[in-house]
């Protein structure tokens, strides 16, 4: 062996010439390893692959022109984007690569940001700087910044734009989820620009609970709230039933009553389910509340709680008087205060309680509390956070209660507990830990929800969206969102509107909700005397819509007083409403305009003028708009309704002046013959009440 | 040479870390009975956004040769890679069917997805379905759509949301309605969104959009129209198959 050795020894360096030569292979081959790799390095596989998918092509010269070989960077200095991506993606930007279904050779997708503007990895995150696919990418599951799975992309846009988006309905989504499920009560979410995320819901005050519901209700909700309602909000804290007794023990003892919460009236509740339902139709309370119909699907609104099982929730005399006025029992309530008459009140809550299944609390059978377990139900209000979410008299909402997520979207992953099996990835554990929370750990307090898996995708997007980028992005990439104003109508016309809730479905100047239109103009639109008579009956505008202004049974003076201010105070700078007259247009003009709406514009495929003939179900109908509407408003609105109403659906024709002024003669001609239309839409009304009853 | 050790290599890890995954899984499913065809209950031609679950779940239904329902019966399902099953196999039901949660790829287009089950022979017996996937174009144009287009566009009336289909004299084109509308260039359909029916000799009832639209927000419908269209349109981007 030693020989061996020796005499290979001799072969290689026996001389100085030998030595020489064999250290020189030595170092050449050393120093081609780095060319070689190079060489053979992916993107160049990738590139050649390019090349020959694209020579066969119809417009190969074309696309042989844009190819740059080579490894390729898109640098943002500002952004913090070093992105080679566009090394092996080498077609990203070729319009006519659509059929292309191999990657990394598809065509990106259209998107409103140029790819040279915002780079790869502001959206899809990764390794912008790797050039092998497994670091660029993923290669092991506990890189910090992996590829955003494309189900959470959406979230990548939510770091500069904080407002709703068209094209993100899932981070849309998610950030409505996130506010109104709960989650922002505990949780504080701060963002970049300062403010703090607000939740939308408002979770009742328990300080009174008494009066509204029995121990064993609250004892039947706390164990399943999906059962009593499966709508609800409030997530299932899997109480034992000792600890659920406690509670219900603790609320009940804890609990005041309030002067006037609950009447007796001398009208019993009759149970007339025909004029319960009718009254019910007619007060649109299905606008915000829900009720699980026969079929298990459910009908309604969800702004207010829903209503399928209320008959085995409330107490009947509490019942009586929110009908009679909610804000009694709860001053900021987003119900009306609809001036039901005693026999309305009777009616209503007859009907609403007959809304029970016999079945709910049949099994529920509480003793009578002692003090230890109301001392023991105190603690676990406290240990719970209930008053994070609820006012409860004598117990403070406890702050930081939860941890902070302003910036959840790019905790470290090391930081991170992980169940056994999950994939070591942010978007799993924040899914997961949604999904299922005490999961995680047995002593942890978050309860568990109810979401569907389209809404646990949603709500990770939203969370997502809140990381280190969105603070660390130039502060001129911000897209701010629609800010609600707080908005408060001063005087006795304020009192009043917020005593009927007007801002719980319209909103004016910036506050209020989307369910009814946007009044911050109706002084210039509306004439005086429909606006009148419209409180005091509201007819059907819009036969398409389901949810309608209810009666409010308003008097005279309230009327009135409302109408004054609205008239007022909500005008528009644009239209003045006395440029142009209520009346008198020459007959000619009212032809011309005629021909304009039946022909060259064709109204008729959205409105009513005539009901003999036209049947347009979209747009308000028009057979009265001429002693609705004021001549300068329908004037400004044929020439741009967008500047009007942002968003509305009546396309902006770009009309001449000649082609509005004639229209505005021939809707101003549109008063409405008292004979021929006021029967009918009586019966509109009275069929549309119907059909909400039968539903 | 060396790139195609370096590839095999990789090829071997992702395999490895493949069989692993499959490992941690549910245990393979043995069926109990065998069935002879494979029937689509519901959930076939769903749109979703790219990387999304689809809204409802997909049901599919195994039949023996008379065509009644089979428990019991094993089905797998597979799909290009890049969309998931939950779960991606199961054993029919009691009333012989199986349904899967399925979440598309990240590309906007086609995709077919199968459903398998082995029949008394060992042969097996596919269904093929095919759902969509919308990119940010056509999600943006599916809201544009709802907002603008829908009511007149799309015959089907729901409490909330009424038709106004049948209350016009000349009925619009529903956009899935591949046949008339395939044939529509780009330019034709750019055309009769922004300056309304007559620019192609068509009913007034259509109103001119481009003044309310901006070019990009017609681009998007285009591209919705052109996704959501059956038969399928040319210009709507591959089939997304199992490879």
């Amino acid at each position: 062996m030693k020989e061996k050795l020796t005499s290979l020894w001799q072969k290689l360096f026996g001389d100085s010439v030998r030595s020489f030569g064999v250290v020189s292979v030595i170092f050449l081959v050393s120093i081609a390893i780095a060319p070689a790799k190079n060489f053979f390095s992916e993107w160049r596989h990738y590139q050649h692959g390019y090349l020959s998918l694209i020579r066969n092509r119809s417009e190969a010269n074309t696309l042989q022109r844009h190819f740059q070989g080579g490894i390729q960077q898109i640098w943002l200095p500002e952004l913090g984007v070093v992105d080679r991506c566009t090394s092996c993606h080498v077609g990203l930007k070729e319009a006519s690569l659509t059929d292309v279904a191999t990657q990394p050779y598809r065509k990106h997708p259209v998107i409103p940001h140029n790819l040279d503007q915002f780079g790869c990895t502001t959206c899809h995150r990764g390794q912008g700087a790797a050039t092998t696919v497994a670091e660029a990418h993923n290669s092991t599951l506990a890189w910090e910044q992996p590829i955003l799975p494309a189900r959470y992309v959406e979230s990548s846009c939510g770091e500069c734009h904080r407002g709703e988006l068209r094209g993100t309905p899932q981070l849309n989504q998610g950030r409505t989820l996130l506010a109104r499920e709960g989650c922002l009560h505990c949780h504080i979410v701060k963002l970049s620009d300062g403010s703090t995320m607000k939740p939308t819901d408002d979770p009742p005050s328990l300080s009174h609970v008494a009066d509204k519901t029995t121990r064993e209700w609250i004892f039947a909700w706390l164990k399943d709230p999906q059962a009593y309602a499966s709508t609800s909000t409030m997530p299932n804290f899997k109480l034992s039933d000792d600890d659920a007794r406690d509670i219900s023990a603790f609320l009940i003892a804890n609990s005041t009553p309030l002067p006037g919460d609950a009447v007796q009236l001398s009208a019993k509740a009759t149970p007339d389910p025909a004029a319960g339902a009718s009254l019910y139709g007619e007060s649109f309370c299905a606008s915000c509340h829900a009720v699980q119909n026969a079929a298990g699907n459910m009908v309604g609104g969800d702004v207010g709680p829903e209503l399928t099982r209320v008959g085995n929730k409330v107490k009947p005399e509490w019942l009586q008087a929110w009908l009679r006025n909610p804000r009694t029992y709860d001053a900021e309530t987003a119900m009306p205060h609809y001036r039901f008459n005693d026999a309305q009140v009777a009616t209503l809550s007859g009907f609403l309680l007959g809304k029970s299944d016999s079945d709910f609390l049949a099994n529920v059978h509480l003793e009578a509390a002692t003090p230890e377990q109301i001392a023991h139900g105190k603690r676990l209000v406290s240990d719970y956070g209930c008053a994070s979410c609820h006012e409860i008299a004598g117990i403070k909402k406890p702050e930081n209660f939860a941890p902070e997520l302003s910036r959840i979207g790019s905790k470290p992953v090391t930081q991170l507990i992980f169940l056994p099996g999950m994939q070591h990835t942010l978007p799993d554990y924040i899914s997961g830990k949604i999904k299922n929370p005490r999961a995680f750990s047995p002593g942890l307090k978050m309860p568990q929800y109810s979401f569907t898996p389209a809404q646990i995708d949603a709500l990770t997007t939203a969370l997502l969206a809140l990381n280190e980028r969105s603070y660390s992005l130039p502060p001129s990439l911000a897209v701010a969102g629609r800010t609600e104003t707080n908005y408060q109508p001063a005087g006795r016309a304020g009192k009043l509107m917020t005593d009927l809730a007007c801002f719980s479905c319209h909103r004016i100047s910036g506050h209020g909700g989307d369910m009814a239109p946007d009044l911050t103009w109706e002084g210039s639109s509306v004439q005086r005397d429909w606006l009148v008579q419209f409180f005091k009956n509201p007819g059907t505008l819009r036969p398409a819509l389901i949810r309608r202004m209810p009666r409010f049974n308003l008097t005279d003076s309230e009327a009135s007083e409302l109408t004054d201010y609205i008239m007022t105070v909500y005008q528009n700078p644009t239209v003045d409403r006395d440029s142009m007259p209520l009346s008198g247009y020459s007959q000619g003009q009212i032809e011309l305009g005629k021909q304009l709406f039946y022909g060259k514009y064709s109204c008729q495929g959205c409105h009513i003028v005539d009901t003999k003939t036209d049947k347009g179900y979209i747009g308000p109908t028009l057979t009265h708009v001429g002693s609705r509407l004021t001549a300068a408003w329908i004037y400004q609105w044929m020439k741009n309704p967008q500047s009007l109403r942002p968003g509305t659906a009546e396309p902006n024709r770009a009309m001449s002046d000649e082609d509005a002024r004639a229209l505005t003669a021939f809707l101003m001609s549109q008063k409405g013959g008292e004979k021929s239309s006021t029967p009918a839409k009586a019966s509109g009304h009275k069929a549309h009440t119907e059909e909400v009853a039968k539903r | 040479m060396k790139a195609h050790i370096a590839f095999l290599l990789g090829f071997a890890m992702l395999g490895t870390a493949c069989s692993r995954k499959s490992e941690s899984g549910a245990p393979a499913l043995k069926p109990a009975v065998y069935g002879a065809a494979i029937v689509e209950s519901s959930g076939g031609k769903q749109f979703a956004q790219t990387g999304s679950l689809l809204p409802q779940p997909v049901v599919v239904q195994v039949n023996d040769a008379q065509g009644i329902a089979v428990p019991g019966a094993l089905i797998e399902f597979t799909a290009a890679s890049g969309v998931t099953f939950d779960p991606a196999s199961a054993l029919t039901d009691s009333s012989g069917q199986v349904t899967t949660n399925v979440s598309l790829g990240g590309m906007a287009g086609r995709y077919q997805i199968s459903a398998s089950t082995i029949d008394k022979s060992h042969k097996k017996v596919e269904l093929k379905l095919e759902e969509i996937a919308l990119g940010y174009q056509q999600t943006l144009g599916r809201r544009l759509n709802e907002q603008y287009c829908d009511r007149c566009h799309n015959s089907e009336s729901t409490a909330e949301r009424v038709s106004n289909y049948d209350n016009l004299e000349v009925k619009p084109h529903p956009f899935t309605e591949g046949d008339t509308l395939n044939k529509l260039t780009d330019a034709d359909l750019t055309a009769i969104i922004t300056n309304g029916g007559p620019a192609l000799q068509k009913s007034a009832l259509m109103p001119a959009w481009g003044n309310t639209l901006s070019k990009s927000d017609i681009q998007a419908l285009i591209a919705y129209i052109r996704a959501v269209a059956d038969p399928p349109s040319k210009n709507a981007g591959p089939i997304y198959a199992r490879n």
